[in-house]
């Protein structure tokens, strides 16, 4: 096949790693079974299983460790937050420590915290371990093609999509030019949603035309398409999914077996 | 070698125009919305983190006021597309797309983003997506307000926090969405149909001076 | 069905939803295959419109009304999307796909070619525009004539039997027309598509087509024939609708040289520049702008004009060297323009952007023209004044409750010169100020510098345009190529 269509050998050699080579879709399928299964409890044992389970894949990523830390660093800034919340305003239980006003902190709502700080990460690791490097269009071939999903919206939603990262250059013309009109030195904030709003116009009306030449190329009408870029499953695939079923299956028996599961709907 | 390249040109000249089906431009542009709110929201999610750290973290549920930005997606994609699933549509992309640039919410801002976009649906669908004036446009940030509220309650465990905390958090989620999204989205769309971008839309129609 | 196309348009009109009045009616032509022809009118005439109509794009029956009937092949052309492949003049909204080989392959999957021809198809495509880049380059890193190069790729790997032009290079500098019309060339001379073409830079395409047609506005067909005999009948109406009319230069006057001894409104030695801080677009450049005359600045793609212009106007630090402004024009003592404040470069130094719409703020013609004053401080009865003296003056009266961004390409250049001169600077700089104009935009943009000159106001222009450099460019500066 020529070279626009050897896309995924070219993302593996990439340094994509092991994990390049699997389809888009299962990623997504990964994702989700990483991440479902963990809402059912609020307790640190599984989380903490699921993060160590997930830490050890990363070589198959063609992540360096580094970079995964560096991206989870976003995360560390929020978790407490979910986890403040939690211990201020979890139902009390056991012994309690010191409360004011609603917020009451109790032995319940400290390990309901620390459990919901690491749930947290357990949940933010899939994607960013899954989809640091993902090309757009290969997503959408693998969504059309193997999810079955009607291609007039996942073409249609690819190619709007792609049309609002082309803005930079207009964004930095249009900070000058509010230098140039007298608005240069105060009210930023102004300045920002101007710029904005004059960018989301340009966006629309991008997308319009390119509607039109769209549906001049033939787009959107009846006719079965064909692919040029097809995309399939492989044994790969299957290797992954049962992968991923192994971490989760493996965090959740372990907080069953420490006791520590809790059923939240419970 | 002879291909075929014609479309079967049997079909009629001029089908007659399906409210329900959505044209090319309805999809590109869903997606261009989509887009650019996901990016307000990742925006958002600095000035509203700040407020939100804050609020959520020390309050019993004050949290919710900066929340109605999260939900423009289903309010703009319902005002201007205008076709069953734009809300929807228009919030999930949106949510996706902040997700992706690096969002601390991971995959959970996907399922927010189907919660959020459901619940703006459902208020267009009750409508018979015939209506779409100001009070429908904040009806629908309240609709995505409350299904944000349930999917937080039921799924990311806010269950376990006291009536109160859960109460004041509904409350301050819905006139945040009236608010922040159903309003402010009513404006944008307002705004946006002012510079002719929309003339292919019935909303850039509707307030066009006829010329 | 193979070979070129044969279009009949019997009675046809198209009436956009929302308007009153349609945008085009009575359109009555016969276009048999093979044909080359030129579509030209007034701008309003319903060009585009027609084009649209052939190629079936115009909506369903929501979005406007039509009359008469359209047929290609003898059938309608909704039907047959293959058939007919249409470029647009934005090279941007013409690229869908991220990848060059992707992009062109993208008509051929909608109309279902089997995945096995699609590659050959594709580099057939490639060649016959002359686009030489390898399949995977990003379709970002293009320049504007290659997108359209590509845009076409992407229609002909269809195997079109008509083909439909809307003004491919009215966005392009003159390698990238040059390009196009090469391309284009080599398309037609396969003879195996009929080519309508809308385009207002006849001499560029005169001497390709068979026929012209001009479309007359409120309905109908002013003139139906061959180039030469309707140029030589039509000339001067085209002219005046702003076509540019082979033989018919514009009638305005060659400045002469400014006298010697002249002040330096701006100056600068050893300048370098660049967008960022670190990437030295050109340096070395030593020049001076001499006060109250028209100086341009002209040089090949990439030698950076458009930053040397942004850094003569104080809007982009300078990475080497300074700019100087004369003494007349200090701020607070300050004579690099670099370190004005934004309020104090907009009675000294006013620009005028590539594209208008970056400039906009605002909702209407009127308070556009009033961001200027206001940020000065004047009085609302002043302001008042200013605007309405503007709009006058420009020719924009009517328009003064519109919204900037309905306007027209003119009147939007129009009006972004008109904010800049609502704050009397003493020096205008306006980058590529005839960038996709027709010929009457084109026209009234240099008869109003030249009127600016005339009055003692300093004009600096970037262009890429010769005609522009001989009837403003009493100064020149030349930059030389890419570093």
């Amino acid at each position: 096949m020529t070279a626009t269509l050897a896309r995924s050998a070219a993302a593996t050699s990439n340094g994509g790693g092991w994990l390049a080579g699997v389809n888009p879709v299962t990623k997504i399928v990964v994702a989700l079974v990483l991440s479902v299964p963990l809402f059912a409890s609020i307790d640190v044992v599984s989380a903490a299983v699921a993060i160590v389970l997930q830490l050890l894949a990363v070589p198959l990523t063609g992540l360096s460790y580094a970079t995964v830390v560096k991206r989870l660093l976003p995360v560390a800034l929020f978790a407490p937050v979910a986890g403040l919340s939690m211990l201020l305003y979890a139902d009390p239980g056991g012994r309690v420590y010191w409360s004011f006003w609603y917020a009451t902190i109790s032995d319940d709502s400290i390990s309901l915290a620390v459990a919901v700080v690491l749930r947290v990460f357990a949940l933010a690791l899939p994607t960013i371990l899954l989809f640091g490097r993902t090309d757009p269009t290969e997503l959408a071939d693998a969504l059309a093609q193997v999810a079955k999903l009607p291609s007039r919206f996942v073409l249609g939603v690819l190619a709007g999509a792609r049309t609002v990262g082309l803005f930079v250059d207009d964004w930095r013309s249009m900070a000058l030019a509010r230098r140039a009109r007298g608005l240069g030195d105060r009210g930023a904030v102004r300045r920002f949603f101007s710029m904005a709003f004059v960018l989301l116009v340009f966006a629309v009306r991008r997308g319009t035309r390119l509607a039109t030449a769209m549906e001049a190329r033939g787009f959107g009408a009846d006719v079965e398409r064909t692919w040029a870029r097809p995309s399939r499953l492989h044994p790969r695939d299957a290797v992954a999914l049962v992968g991923a079923v192994v971490i989760i299956a493996g965090a959740l028996t372990a907080a069953v077996a420490a006791g520590t599961f809790r059923f939240i709907w419970a | 070698m002879h291909t075929s390249t014609s479309a079967p040109a049997s079909r009629s000249a001029v089908a007659a125009p399906d409210r329900f089906r959505w044209r090319v431009v309805d999809i590109v542009v869903a997606a261009v919305l989509g887009v650019a709110l996901g990016l307000v929201f990742w925006a958002w999610n600095t000035v509203g983190y700040a407020w939100f750290t804050a609020m959520d973290g020390l309050t019993p549920g004050l949290g919710g006021i900066a929340v109605g930005i999260w939900l423009l997606g289903g309010v703009v994609g319902g005002l201007i597309i205008r076709k069953p699933g734009a809300a929807l549509l228009v919030e999930l992309i949106a949510a996706v797309v902040s997700a992706l640039i690096g969002n601390v919410w991971g995959i959970s801002t996907i399922f927010s983003g189907l919660a959020q976009g459901l619940g703006a649906e459902l208020v267009f669908l009750a409508f018979l997506y015939l209506r779409f004036t100001l009070p429908v446009a904040m009806l629908s940030g309240v609709g995505a307000a409350v299904a944000a509220w349930l999917l937080e309650f039921f799924v990311y465990g806010n269950i376990v926090k006291t009536v109160e905390f859960n109460l004041i958090y509904l409350a301050t989620l819905v006139v945040s969405g009236a608010l922040l999204a159903g309003l402010v989205g009513w404006l944008l769309v307002r705004a946006l149909a002012a510079t002719g971008a929309l003339s292919r839309f019935a909303a850039g129609r509707e307030h066009r001076r006829d010329v | 069905m193979a070979g070129p196309a044969r279009v009949d348009v019997e009675g046809w009109g198209w009436r956009y939803a929302g308007r009153r009045l349609p945008a085009t009616r009575d359109v009555d032509l016969v276009i048999e295959p093979g044909e080359r022809v030129l579509l030209l009118g007034a701008s309003g005439a319903g060009k585009s419109t027609l084009l649209a109509g052939l190629a079936g794009l115009l909506g369903d029956s929501d979005e406007g009304e039509s009359t008469g009937r359209v047929l290609v092949d003898g059938a309608p052309p909704e039907g047959q999307r293959g058939r007919i492949g249409l470029v647009l003049q934005d090279p941007e909204s013409g690229v869908v796909l991220s990848q060059v080989g992707d992009d062109v392959a993208f008509g051929c999957e909608n109309l279902g070619v089997p995945a096995a021809e699609i590659p050959a198809r594709v580099a057939e495509a490639v060649a016959s525009v002359g686009l030489d880049v390898p399949l995977n380059r990003p379709t970002k890193a293009l320049s504007g004539g290659q997108k359209q190069r590509l845009a076409l790729a992407g229609v002909l790997a269809m195997r079109p039997g008509l083909l439909l032009l809307d003004e491919p290079t009215a966005n392009l500098d003159p390698d990238g027309v040059a390009e196009v019309r090469a391309s284009v060339e080599r398309v037609v001379a396969r003879g195996e598509t009929t080519l309508v073409l809308i385009e207002h830079r006849t001499e560029v395409w005169a001497d390709l087509v068979t026929r012209v047609i001009v479309l007359a506005p409120g309905g109908g067909l002013l003139a139906d024939g061959e180039p030469a005999q309707v140029f030589a009948t039509h000339g001067d109406d085209l002219a005046a609708a702003g076509v540019w009319v082979p033989g018919r230069p514009v009638d305005l006057p060659i400045l002469p040289p400014p006298p010697g001894g002249r002040d330096a409104a701006l100056s600068a030695s050893a300048l370098a520049i660049g967008r960022e801080r670190r990437t030295v677009v050109a340096s070395g450049l030593d020049l001076a702008v001499p006060a109250g005359a028209g100086t341009v600045v002209t040089g090949p793609n990439g030698a950076g004009k458009s930053t040397l212009a942004l850094t003569l106007a104080g809007l982009l630090p300078e990475l080497a060297g300074e700019v100087v402004a004369s003494v007349d024009l200090a701020a607070r003592g300050i004579r690099r323009p670099a370190r004005w404040r934004s309020t104090e470069l907009l009675t000294r130094i006013g620009t005028v952007f590539q594209e208008p719409e970056h400039q906009f703020l605002a909702s209407t013609l009127r308070d556009e023209l009033a961001v200027g004053p206001k940020a000065l401080r004047m009085s609302a009865p002043q302001i008042e004044a200013v605007v309405d003296e503007l709009l006058e003056r420009l020719d924009l009266a009517p328009l003064g409750l519109a919204n900037p961004f309905t306007l027209s390409g003119g009147q939007k250049r129009r009006l972004s010169v008109a904010t800049v001169l609502a704050s009397s600077p003493a020096v205008i700089v306006l980058d590529e100020p005839t960038f996709g104009q027709d010929r009457r935009g084109w026209r009234e943009i240099v008869a109003l510098l030249q009127r600016e000159i005339a009055q003692g106001r300093t004009v600096v222009a970037v262009t890429h345009d010769a005609d522009v450099v001989r009837h403003v460019g009493q100064h020149r500066v030349a930059m030389g190529a890419a570093a």
